[in-house]
């Protein structure tokens, strides 16, 4: 099920295992039949541990989604509540424990929470009066969980918010906690380099919760060589543009949780001869999205104008595959073909649905609007006209599009311009808030807050002295065969992946000026290694570096991180990990007040 | 910023930026081609046996995956349970609890007189639950061995706090211990605990203290600060902000709470009530317009609910203006109130002046109103201007070519968009436009204008042969040849 986990560099499926185990003896602890009342959002990370066949090995018989009221009827001996630690989760819970049938055998009640207990719930329930009815109540550390071969996320959707506006570590703590974990799995990483305020806190938690540790060390091996921690907003502009990698349109398209997409149905019906008037399905097609699936392993991470091309490659492959039959002449050979069968018809859907998913792209990267702003974008990149106002932004506002739309424009314009002047500043508020509501004010007020919006107090912008110094913009960016990372945004080289890139080579010492210009301060640490596990490494071995970005990383950052491990000399590959799979309009949207009120 | 097509396209060939686009022939033939090539192979196979590779339901779930079987068992259960649902008896034993930000206060709900006991201490709610287990360690650090030890320092509490085990923080009297212990927890990040020491503080130490000290320690308060949002303690939460001098978080904070109310004479009044806030110069004015705003929308819906002149009859309003921002505002008032005296509330003209709305929004809000409306003649006189000498000249300020777009939007017919064709300067774009819109007079004219027959010739070749167009240009080349010398 998970075999993609353990194609990469480091084996992730060891982590998925472990989780596994963990869920396992926690099942096992409610002796007899059971049934999970599951809090819905949860059920997608841990779709990504485990199957309904796991559970059901463990006497789990009937499964439900959490909500107020009584529980369904079902004839078994425990209910085990999986829940995040949320009071308005807690009301629910209390609400079905007390509205047990009386009459009936009493079922044991227990909590599961993800991924960590909360004093504050628990105390929630005694107030409500039902902590005293669970049997057990118990936390399952989900911090890390394995995504891809070499992704691992904590999909905690606030973890930006939480660190930058609302001033609340706990998702550091989290983190820090996790990689702990991954120490003890995969040995300690001797290692740490970090760069920005929460880069920091996190290094300092490992390094406390380490001498905590003292004197049990793990005696494995270390296969990460190194560990970078890079806060968000050191880079605050990359998510803000627009993703122009395969993988990274359809995130910013449709939007892509926990691995899976939903897709607009239309394209995906399946013509059969003589079913002409069949209904078109209505419900979205679902497709699960990762790097199991060759073909799309192989293209995810491409820029978008080089995907038709390799789909088209892909097509003629197939077909010739197809076109073997005709050759297998001997019972041998048709046996043979027929073996392969199984393969090229997946692959054949494989090619289906991508071909389909690359159309529906099409159409609106064709369109004039994405044309016009992504035009913008460029411009602002590039540093031009940043300090007036914008006369497409104010177009768009006009027109009334989609207020995120214009929120991600205005705040890349006042990135890169190191903050707007305060008229421009002003204007900008001023027309959003007549035309999308005065409420906004609140969500203009976080933007400014977490500094993705703010008006310029020196008059001395160093944007444009780190796109140089940096190399962000690449005049000659190769769509088709890419030589550097900026492929992954037609130009533009992502901050975050640039300084990755510097670190490993020649060394942060090289722009030690421009690290200073960047918020946050950069710091080395090393883990003593217990003797003996010191890696003694091959001539031409590659480096491992675990790549972690608090408050968020966007699929084409992921796309440039995995062009640098494929690169021929880079000499480091790269796992990456991050609190939750970003793109720019779930990351304002994050920052919003009352985002459900959006148009 | 708004090119042409053909423009743009020159504009990215001779600067220095790389559009965005496919080789577009190309492309689209590698994406058909591949298409061909599925469904070819489609063909090859009979689908029925895609059973054995690809075990998913239409919805794309793998079978057997959490999320489906969540449906899948619901499923079969509810099928029989939905009948017995309606009878189930309604439950009002259980004390309902206030959601966030209902008003209720945590330590209200503890000294009510229907609970016993008051507080409850930690140590009280863990040895309740002493049976619990708790997930196994992955290593069992040193500090394990401990346990026993009777006096446990502020390290040790919070070491135990954070692994689920029994602990007291009765134990931190005076205020210098208390204080060591929220650095300690602090110093740990680990939000759960500082909130829960937060929580003890809260309920030992008085206000001012506790306020007073918090104002020294960052973390601290933040999380003070979003427990008290999650408690819905709104109350003292004001206070604490106003304490620390934080006046301009305290009046968003304040401000923020009339998303919750629904009642819409219920939100004015507390808008109102806003007005004397210590927001931001900027902020305090947008919050004073935002009052205004639903004051006006409530008197302009309590008229037009049991309005019965001709325009709402002949389009009947679709949903209540309460709550809509103030362009959207302006666009209903422009579209049901126009040309009402500026005396009036629901006037355009009021409204422009009291929100200081800028011409071109004003421009831009009425044309798309008046537009919607047909109503042409309002259209004209919106971009007439009188010079000194009281001849009207055609004025805008958000450039021809929107005007153009907008009415085309609107359906307008082929002479008022030609008339707005015509006040557009760039000669390009005009045509473009024309073109666009197919306005051909407008094209035959400016080629003529330009004396380029060339183009002429073969714009000829594009009208529909004999048609009035095709006829102009055939006058008009013939013409030129004696005339012009074009």
């Amino acid at each position: 099920m998970a075999a993609h986990l353990s194609y990469g560099r480091v084996n992730l499926n060891i982590l998925r295992e472990a989780a596994r185990k963990e869920l396992r003896e926690f099942l096992d602890k409610c002796a007899g039949s059971k049934a999970i009342v599951w809090d819905e959002y949860l059920t997608g990370p841990f779709g990504l541990i485990a199957q309904y066949s796991l559970l059901k090995e463990h006497e789990v018989e009937k499964m439900f989604t959490l909500k107020s009221g009584r529980l369904p009827p079902a004839d078994v001996k425990n209910i085990i509540f999986f829940v995040r630690p949320r009071l308005e989760l807690m009301d629910i819970i209390a609400e079905n424990i007390l509205s047990e049938d009386k009459m009936q055998t009493p079922r044991e009640f227990n909590i599961l929470f993800v991924p960590r207990r909360s004093m504050l719930c628990e105390q929630r329930l005694k107030e409500q009066g039902v902590l005293g009815a669970f049997t057990n109540i118990d936390e399952y550390i989900l911090d890390l969980i394995p995504y891809d071969g070499d992704l691992l996320s904590m999909e905690s959707e606030s973890a930006f918010r939480e660190c930058y506006l609302e001033n609340d570590q706990t998702s550091l703590y989290h983190t820090a906690k996790g990689l702990m974990t991954l120490q003890a799995l995969y040995g300690t990483i001797p290692q740490i380099f970090g760069k920005g305020e929460c880069a920091r806190h996190v290094a300092n938690m490992m390094l406390r919760m380490k001498r905590e540790f003292a004197g049990s060390q793990t005696q494995i091996l270390p296969v990460f060589d190194t560990l970078l921690l890079l806060d968000r907003n050191v880079d605050l502009l990359t998510p803000l543009a627009t993703q122009l990698t395969y993988e990274g349109l359809i995130d910013e398209i449709y939007g892509i949780t926990n691995g899976y997409v939903k897709l607009p149905p239309e394209k995906f019906a399946q013509k059969k001869q003589g079913e002409g008037g069949k209904d078109l399905p209505t419900e979205p097609k679902k497709l699960q999205l990762n790097s199991a699936e060759e073909l799309y392993a192989e293209i995810r991470d491409k820029n978008f104008n080089a995907v038709g091309a390799a789909l088209s490659k892909k097509a003629k492959i197939i077909s010739a595959a197809f076109e073997e039959r005709h050759n297998a002449k001997t019972v041998g050979e048709i046996k043979q073909f027929v073996s392969q069968l199984p393969h090229m018809q997946a692959a054949r859907t494989s090619l289906a649905n991508h071909t389909s998913i690359a159309e529906l792209i099409k159409d609106i990267t064709t369109s004039e609007a994405f044309f016009d702003n992504l035009t913008v974008e460029q411009e602002f990149m590039t540093g031009v006209d940043t300090d007036k106002v914008n006369t497409y932004i104010e177009d768009c506002i006009a027109q009334k599009d989609p207020l995120l739309k214009i929120l991600r424009l205005v705040c890349m314009q006042s990135v890169c311009n190191n903050g707007l002047k305060q008229k421009v500043l002003d204007f900008y508020k001023r027309e959003i808030l007549q035309t999308y509501g005065y409420e906004h004010l609140l969500t203009l007020n976080n933007l400014e807050k977490v500094g993705l919006l703010k008006p310029q107090i020196t008059t001395r912008n160093n944007y444009p002295t780190i796109r140089k110094t940096l190399k962000l913009w690449m005049e000659d960016a190769n769509e088709q065969n890419p030589n550097d990372i900026s492929y992954v945004y037609s130009g533009y080289a992502p901050l975050s992946v640039r300084l990755t890139q510097l670190l490993a080579r020649p060394g942060w010492r090289s722009i030690e000026e421009v690290l200073k210009m960047l918020p946050g301060p950069h710091f080395e640490e090393r883990q003593q290694l217990p003797p003996g596990l010191h890696k003694k490494r091959q001539q031409g071995e590659n480096r491992t570096t675990l790549v972690f970005f608090l408050g968020g990383v966007t699929y084409a950052e992921i796309a440039a991180l995995r062009f640098l491990s494929q690169m021929e000399d880079s000499g480091t590959e790269y796992i990456i990990a991050t609190t939750k799979l970003i793109n720019g309009t779930s990351w304002i949207k994050s920052l919003m007040d009352r985002p459900d009120q959006q148009i | 910023m708004n090119r042409g097509k053909t423009d743009e396209d020159e504009y990215w060939n001779s600067s220095k930026f790389r559009a965005f686009t496919f080789d577009d022939e190309e492309d689209i033939s590698k994406l058909k081609e591949s298409k061909k090539a599925v469904n070819s192979i489609r063909s090859l196979v009979d689908d029925d046996e895609d059973d054995d590779v690809e075990k998913v339901s239409w919805s794309g779930e793998p079978i057997g995956s959490i999320s489906w079987s969540v449906k899948e068992t619901a499923s079969s259960i509810r099928s029989t349970g939905e009948a017995r649902d309606q009878s189930f008896p309604k439950i009002d034993t259980a004390p309902s609890l206030p959601k966030q930000g209902s008003g209720y206060s945590l330590s209200s709900l503890f000294k009510g007189k229907s609970r016993i006991g008051g507080f409850p201490s930690f140590s009280e709610s863990i040895s309740e639950t002493s049976t619990r287990v708790y997930a196994p360690e992955l290593r069992r650090p040193k500090a394990e061995y401990k346990d026993y030890i009777s006096e446990w320092n502020p390290e040790e509490t919070v070491r135990r706090m954070q692994r689920g085990k029994a602990y007291s923080l009765e134990r931190f009297r005076s205020l210098q211990d208390k204080l060591l212990l929220l650095d300690e927890a602090v110093s740990a990040h680990d939000g759960n605990v500082i909130t829960a020491v937060l929580i003890y503080l809260k309920r030992s130490l008085s206000k001012e203290i506790l306020f007073r000290e918090l104002a020294e320690r960052e973390v601290a308060l933040s999380h003070y600060v979003h427990y008290l949002k999650e408690m819905g303690e709104q109350r003292l939460l004001v206070e604490l902000l106003k304490s620390l001098g934080r006046t301009e978080d305290m009046a968003l904070m304040q401000y923020k709470e009339h998303l919750n109310i629904k009642d819409e004479n219920r939100r004015r009044d507390f808008l109102k009530s806003c007005l004397s806030l210590p927001f931001s110069p900027d902020d305090s004015n947008h919050v004073q317009d935002h009052y205004t705003l639903l004051e006006r929308q409530i008197i302009i819906e309590e008229n037009d609910k049991r309005a019965n002149t001709d325009i709402f009859k002949k389009y009947p309003r679709k949903a209540s203006i309460l709550n809509m921002p103030i362009i959207t505002t302006l666009y209903y008032s422009c579209f049901y109130h126009y040309g009402e005296s500026e005396g009036t509330y629901s006037s355009p003209a009021n409204i422009r002046k009291t929100f200081k709305i800028s011409e071109k929004q004003y421009i831009l809000t009425a044309l798309g109103a008046r537009a919607k409306l047909k109503s042409w003649f309002d259209v004209d006189s919106l971009f007439n201007s009188k010079n000194w000498l009281g001849y009207t000249k055609k004025r805008s300020p958000i450039g021809f070519h929107r005007v153009v777009d907008i009415l085309h939007k609107n359906s307008a017919p082929v002479q008022v968009l030609q008339e707005y064709l015509c006040l557009v300067d760039d000669t390009e774009l005009k045509i473009s436009l024309a073109q666009k819109y197919k306005c051909h007079d407008v094209i035959i004219n400016t080629y003529k204008d330009l004396k380029d027959r060339q183009q002429l010739i073969v714009y000829r070749g594009k009208v529909e042969r004999g048609s009035p167009e095709d006829r102009l240009i055939e006058e008009l080349l013939n013409n030129s040849v004696r005339r012009t010398g074009m």
